[in-house]
């Protein structure tokens, strides 16, 4: 073998690690959502079953991101929150279970997306920690209650493996703003969020504001 | 032909999966601000998040790039607790104009602060 033909198998094996990637995930139906593809998403503040209470703003202050740049209209979610509590709805749990005619009335969302946030966490381990973050997330039109998509996001990282680019900027950016030590569970936060909306097949159809609108996911 | 090519080439392929594509709109620290008010309002009082909410909107209009969704809402919500209603309606009418899908609920925040002078109120 010279080095040129084990470059080509170094190569192709590398391919071949990237396709299989793709290969064994079971695609989502998405008959209901485009039956009623929604225009605009009332994110809730998330259901918290996780140990750390910080998780349930850590987290929600991430969702909208992704999900706008997904090509929908994502009402600001920190108004919203307040709107609720002022209106008789204290907590995440009373505002998910508010009837959804009733959340369709006051803001006129096409669909409410139900995040349930099941891990936010870093486990010290000796000299290192792992964060983990889960998310469950549902997404159910307004007028009919079908649910229109369904996923979950989970990402891991080890305080060791510090060089993630993404993390890195992201990191930048937060401590522009804060002087506190970073969250590590918030900037894990967006690695669940990329692996809840973005797979091919499973995650979040693109809405009307994106380029790739219409465009199977 | 030359391996250090190739294998440059799919390094660069890879890299270039991970490089930042070009955004719908400029976040700035929109998310961020957010995160901040929850963790610690002492800190972070809405006059620190306005300045900061202002200062991204003069670089994402330099850049003539567009803000997200919510964001005049998010601003005008802030506006109106410090006791700036008059700017406070003015972002929630840019809400409006800019996404029409926010209509219904920017129209009830519109009608409390009418009435009075209060968003999140009964």
């Amino acid at each position: 073998m010279n080095i040129s033909s084990r470059a080509y198998a170094i190569v192709v094996l590398m391919l071949a690690l990237t396709l299989s990637g793709c290969q064994t995930v079971k695609p989502y139906d998405y008959t209901n959502f485009h039956a009623h593809p929604p225009r605009s998403i009332l994110v809730l503040p998330p259901l918290n079953d996780s140990t750390a209470i910080e998780g349930t703003y850590g987290y929600l202050s991430t969702v909208s991101r992704p999900v706008a740049e997904h090509g929908y209209y994502v009402f600001p979610v920190a108004v919203v929150d307040q709107f609720m509590k002022a209106n008789g709805l204290p907590t995440a749990a009373e505002m998910h279970e508010a009837p959804l005619a009733r959340m369709a009335a006051v803001t006129g969302a096409d669909a409410v997306l139900f995040l349930e946030l099941k891990q936010y966490d870093s486990k010290f381990v000796l000299l290192s920690s792992v964060t983990t973050v889960e998310v469950l997330a549902k997404l159910v039109d307004t007028r009919t209650g079908t649910l229109l998509w369904a996923g979950r996001g989970l990402a891991q990282q080890d305080s060791g493996s510090s060089s993630n680019p993404l993390a890195s900027l992201i990191a930048a950016a937060l401590s522009q703003v804060i002087n506190k030590k970073t969250d590590r569970a918030h900037l894990v936060s967006r690695l669940a969020n990329a692996n809840l909306f973005d797979p091919d097949a499973t995650g979040l159809p693109y809405g009307p504001y994106s380029p790739k609108y219409d465009r199977l996911p | 032909m030359n391996v250090r090519r190739y294998m440059l080439v799919v390094a660069l392929m890879l890299l270039g999966g991970c490089a930042a594509r070009p955004t719908l709109y400029s976040w700035g620290n929109y998310e961020d601000v957010i995160y901040a008010s929850y963790l610690s309002k002492n800190d972070f009082p809405a006059e620190k998040q306005i300045a900061i909410l202002e200062q991204d909107y003069q670089i994402a209009r330099s850049q003539n790039k567009r803000m997200p969704p919510g964001w005049h809402a998010q601003l005008g919500y802030l506006y109106y607790e410090v006791g700036k209603t008059d700017q406070a309606q003015q972002e929630l009418m840019t809400e409006k104009t800019e996404f029409p899908e926010s209509t219904v609920f920017v129209d009830r925040l519109l009608h409390n602060l009418d009435k009075v002078g209060r968003v999140g109120g009964p």
